[in-house]
């Protein structure tokens, strides 16, 4: 049940501390109560008609990146140099940790 | 939609399988618990279980605040609404949640109580405004994700002196739930192959090992991530903070895999476009004003459990509807032949339950497991029944 969907704030009302905000492409009013310092255009995550927290957008471009890294990776050969950031952080992980797995 | 969408790519799923694939070990079973109905829900949704190798193992844990609530407490909420003639109010997930005698709220509206559905606790608030004469009590009910509203309602309602408004209050904590799950002392510190053992309050026999952790997504947003230390350090299993969505759930099994690959018991936070360490601390400290732990809680599934629960705070006892309609409510009956209690534990499939798909469907629902579309009955039943039996959790 408590699963928050992200919005966007399209309009914010100081006095009563409430936003506006795009859902899904429907219009909805939500609460402020529980953030701070939300702007225009920001993304919030909403849960049963409050923001809870603002989403990160550079964060969500990196997990993005990490992920796609992997079909970078994957389609590299091996010994292949890796090619992006992200992409040689994950090869460096990869080599030094132990992939065998713990004697059973 | 904007950081939905993108995390729900086909391709990127395909090649984040391959790459776990890759770096799964054949000679050992990887079994990571979802805590989260959410998690629940995308595994079933988007069939993630069928991407993954068969030595990996989604087992279902009790993070649904409705699939883990006492029967005790919805006789309660009946109770309160017929014998004090309340307006009583909660969110559309708990009116068809079974009750003793065969009653749930939304029998018990049809009876003639004055039950209602609200949204958000400001419908709430805003029902008691529209008619003083009227006494509301808000249903509240959720893990620490729903807990800051109803902080928020209590804080209005005393701000306003809002004398016809009172909050019955069933907000569970998730850390002692995790505790309680993962026993006391439980865990070999360093992963491997022993994994950890839980037993819950069942017997010695009632065990199922886990080897990492799903940690709860939106919860920790609130409460923050480094409230799941405890699970690496005391329990030495790793714990990554996931994400909803299908390869939020793939990327963060990824990192479960390497940990434990490495014998590494760490937390980890996939989800850190919405997760700090820390959380939402202004959400924390109106949790803290307006609210209290309880002593002691009923789970269902997991027994009573310390410290696991919030009651309306002292300074807010005029908002407290326990303190303001006080009922008797006698002992849960759960109906008999639900296996609800050890489904949430992990210790059973929904399929193993007799009840499932003969006498207990979503539409008629015999246990909470089956309510809530995070339940794992109700994920079972909607997306799970044409796929192979799988693989029995193999046991210590
Ligand atoms: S976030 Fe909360 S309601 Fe949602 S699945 Fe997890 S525990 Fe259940
Ligand atoms: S199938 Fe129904 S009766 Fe059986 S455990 Fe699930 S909810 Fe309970």
């Amino acid at each position: 049940m408590c699963l928050a969907i992200p919005a966007q704030v399209l309009d914010i009302d100081s006095a009563t501390d409430m936003a506006s905000v795009s859902l899904d492409g429907v219009r909805k009013d939500i609460s402020l109560a529980l953030v701070e310092n939300v702007q225009i255009g920001d993304y919030v995550l909403v849960h049963v008609g409050y923001a809870l927290n603002r989403i990160s957008p550079e964060e969500a471009e990196e997990t993005l990146r990490l992920m796609r890294s992997f079909s970078e990776f994957t389609e590299n050969p091996p010994g292949q140099p890796a090619t992006s950031r992200a992409t040689a952080a994950i090869a460096a992980e990869t080599t030094t940790g132990e992939t065998d797995g713990p004697q059973r | 939609m904007k950081f939905v969408d993108e995390y729900r790519d086909s391709g990127l799923a395909r090649d984040l399988a391959r790459a776990i694939r890759d770096e799964i070990s054949e000679d050992r079973d990887y079994r990571l618990m979802e805590f989260c109905g959410g998690h629940t829900h995308a595994i079933f949704r988007y069939g993630v279980q069928d991407l993954m190798p068969e030595n990996l193992r989604f087992v279902h844990g009790p993070g649904c605040p409705v699939c883990v609530l006492p029967m005790a407490r919805i006789d309660q909420a009946i109770a309160m609404a017929t014998e004090h003639q309340v307006t009583l109010c909660t969110y559309g997930d708990l009116m068809r949640v079974p009750a003793s005698e065969r009653q749930s709220l939304l029998k018990a509206k049809a009876a003639g109580a004055d039950i209602r559905m609200v949204y958000s606790t400001q419908d709430a608030l805003r029902l008691a405004r529209e008619d003083a004469a009227r006494q509301v009590v808000f249903f509240a009910i959720g893990f620490e994700t729903t807990t800051p509203p109803t902080a928020v309602a209590l804080k209005a309602a005393r701000a306003e002196g809002l004398r016809n408004f009172s909050v019955f209050c069933n907000h569970v904590l998730t850390p002692p739930a995790l505790r309680a799950i993962l026993g006391s002392g439980s865990g070999n510190g360093q992963g491997g192959d022993a994994g950890s053992t839980y037993s819950g309050n069942g017997s010695d026999d009632e065990r199922v090992q886990i080897d990492g952790i799903l940690g709860p997504s939106h919860v920790s947003t609130v409460i923050g991530s480094d409230a799941y230390a405890f699970v690496a350090k005391d329990h030495g299993i790793p714990l990554v903070i996931a994400g909803f969505e299908p390869l939020d759930v793939m990327q963060s099994a990824l990192m479960l895999v390497r940990l434990i690959n490495q014998g590494k018991s760490d937390l980890q936070n996939q989800y850190s476009r919405a997760v700090s360490p820390e959380g939402n601390t202004k959400a924390q400290a109106l949790m803290r004003e307006t609210l209290a732990p309880r002593d002691t809680f009923e789970w269902r599934g997991l027994g009573w459990l310390p410290n696991s629960a919030l009651r309306v705070a002292d300074a807010y006892a005029d908002w407290d509807a326990e303190r303001r309609f006080p009922v008797t409510a006698g002992p849960s009956r759960e109906i008999k032949g639900c296996e609800c209690p050890k489904v949430l534990r992990g210790l059973m499939e929904p399929t193993d339950c007799k009840l499932f798909g003969t006498v207990c469907s979503p539409e008629n629902p015999m246990g909470a497991c089956m309510v809530s579309s995070e339940g794992a009955c109700a994920a079972y039943w909607s997306y799970g029944r044409s796929r192979q039996p799988s693989r029995p959790i193999s046991q210590p």
